[in-house]
This record gives structure tokens, C-alpha cells and sequence, in this order.
């Protein structure tokens, strides 16, 4: 399709057109998870979208596996932190973005403690975004 | 040509209602995210903000009236709805939102219900704004706001 895909193609050039990355995108809020989608449709077709701590912990323990896993802080049930310190108990080594909207600095820590890579204040941007994967580009 | 002077009256309003602080770089960015893919992503987000918003404003104004104050839990409703004003740019809701909380660990109650009327009313200024804007943007065409180049 003409003109399609000018800008997405330019940011798959980041992890590299052939590297499919996986995410997943825990938010309690519908308005953050469709923006955080969006944003990320940029880089890659694969995502997935789940509310809350418990459905990523459940989602995982099934069997499914991704790249990146977005977690908000705040959520019911269960929040973004106790769902980081589960994942990692059974051994999920996706990297873990934690995604905050409260003051960033004092929950660095508590981030960091839980297993997550790194952290941002939400909302992400595309900015954010670019960072983080050329950062694991470089990693990998 | 009438599509352009369109165009530019649809620029000219997103840049006043920035100037403004009714909106901010949120709003930019989420303009930037609307692709032929996604042709209308921005009025979907802030359709989708304003239907979730009432029911929220209706939690929070329950909350208010029935019974001794919970301010902790008026914290939490709040807090959620700061968070999704500020996913869609709404700065001056945004702020009002800051405010309220800041009433709320204080213990103010007074302050709660003063600010929540501020809260509401910048809710219901900016809703009509962006139903004006999007508006404009439809005749326009598609394409009709520019995104990312209104710096």
C-alpha cells in the first residue's frame, strides 16, 4: 500500500526488520494500554495486552514468552511489583520495563529490587521507546 | 483552496489551545502515533477519555457527598483519573487534579470540594474544545491535523 508504513519502517530499522520482539503491555487503564499499543506497533506486530498483575503472572505460567514485558505500578489485584517479584520466581527472564506515574525517583529502588531492568514515568513515548531497544540492541 | 485554509484553521486552534495550557506535548505525541493505520487514533483516545472520565468524576463526587469522607479513597479515584488526563495532554484538568490530591493528604475537605468543582469545570471546558477541534479536523480531511509539525 502507497505511503504505508513510512514511519513504522524507519523505527523497525532499530531492532532490525528480520528480529520479530514481543511485548506485552500490563495496565489497568484502557486509555494507557491503547496508546502504549499503539506506540509500540511501531516497532514490532506483536503484542499482547493484559489488566493487571495477575493476568500477565497467568499468561506467562500458560506458557507464552516475550521480548519486553510493560508493567504499570499501580493496578488491582495485583500490582506491578509483586507481578515483577512472581515473574521472576518462575523464571521469566523477559525484560522488565517498569512504567510508573508516580515521581519516578523514589521508586527507582523498589523497581530495581523487585527484578525490573529498567523504569520510566509514564506515559512512554516514542522517545522512551527508541532508547530502550537500542539499549538492548547493544546488549544482545 | 478551502482544504488548506481548513488545514490551517484546525493548526491555529491546537496551537492557541497549547498556548493556552489547555493541552500539552502529551497531546503532540499522541498526534504523532496516528498513522494510515490508525487514521483517527486521537479522537478515539479522547472519546474514550471522556466516556471513562464521567464515570470516574461520578465516583469521586459520590465519594464527596455520602457520608463521613474517605480520603484515601478519594485519593485513589484521583489519582486515576490524573493519570489518564495527563495519557491525553489535559494539562489544565491535570493540574486541578494535583491540586485535589494535595487537599486530600491534607485531610481538607473544604479544599476537596472546592477544587473538585475547578476539576469538573475544566473537564467540561476542554471536552467542548476538542469536540470543536475534531470537528474542524473531519472537515479538513484526512491528514487535517498535521501531526508533529505544529512545534
Amino acid at each position: 500500500m502507497f505511503g504505508k508504513g513510512a514511519s513504522s519502517s524507519k523505527s523497525m530499522e532499530i531492532i532490525g526488520s528480520e528480529k520479530k520482539i514481543s511485548v506485552l503491555i500490563v495496565d489497568d487503564d484502557p486509555i494507557i494500554r491503547k496508546i502504549h499499543s499503539a506506540l509500540l506497533s511501531k516497532f514490532t506486530k506483536e503484542i499482547q495486552e493484559v489488566k493487571n498483575g495477575k493476568e500477565a503472572v497467568d499468561l506467562c505460567r500458560s506458557g507464552a514468552s516475550f521480548d519486553i514485558i510493560f508493567i504499570d505500578k499501580e493496578m488491582p489485584i495485583m500490582n506491578g511489583l509483586e507481578a515483577t517479584k512472581e515473574l521472576r520466581a518462575m523464571g521469566v527472564n523477559s525484560t522488565i520495563v517498569g512504567v510508573t506515574s508516580c515521581d519516578l525517583s523514589s521508586e527507582r529502588n523498589d523497581f530495581i529490587a523487585a527484578g525490573q531492568n529498567q523504569c520510566y514515568e509514564k506515559p512512554l513515548t516514542i522517545e522512551k521507546i527508541k532508547s530502550l531497544l537500542s539499549e538492548l540492541n547493544k546488549n544482545n | 483552496m478551502d482544504r488548506n485554509h481548513l488545514k490551517r484553521q484546525v493548526d491555529f486552534m491546537k496551537r492557541s489551545l497549547l498556548d493556552q495550557g489547555y493541552l500539552d506535548e502529551q497531546f503532540i505525541q499522541l498526534e504523532e502515533l496516528q498513522d494510515d493505520d490508525n487514521p483517527n487514533f486521537v479522537e478515539e483516545i479522547v472519546t474514550l477519555f471522556f466516556n471513562d472520565s464521567a464515570r470516574l468524576l461520578q465516583n469521586i463526587e459520590q465519594a464527596l457527598v455520602s457520608g463521613p469522607i474517605d480520603f484515601t479513597r478519594l485519593d485513589n479515584y484521583m489519582h486515576q483519573f490524573k493519570g489518564s488526563s495527563s495519557s491525553i495532554g489535559a494539562k489544565r484538568v491535570k493540574n486541578e487534579c494535583t491540586r485535589f490530591k494535595e487537599y486530600c493528604t491534607a485531610g481538607n475537605a473544604e479544599g476537596c470540594f472546592r477544587t473538585f468543582v475547578q476539576v469538573k469545570q475544566e473537564h467540561a471546558i476542554l471536552r467542548t474544545k476538542l469536540e470543536t477541534y475534531f470537528q474542524l479536523a473531519r472537515q479538513a480531511g484526512p491528514s487535517g491535523t498535521s501531526g508533529g509539525q505544529v512545534r
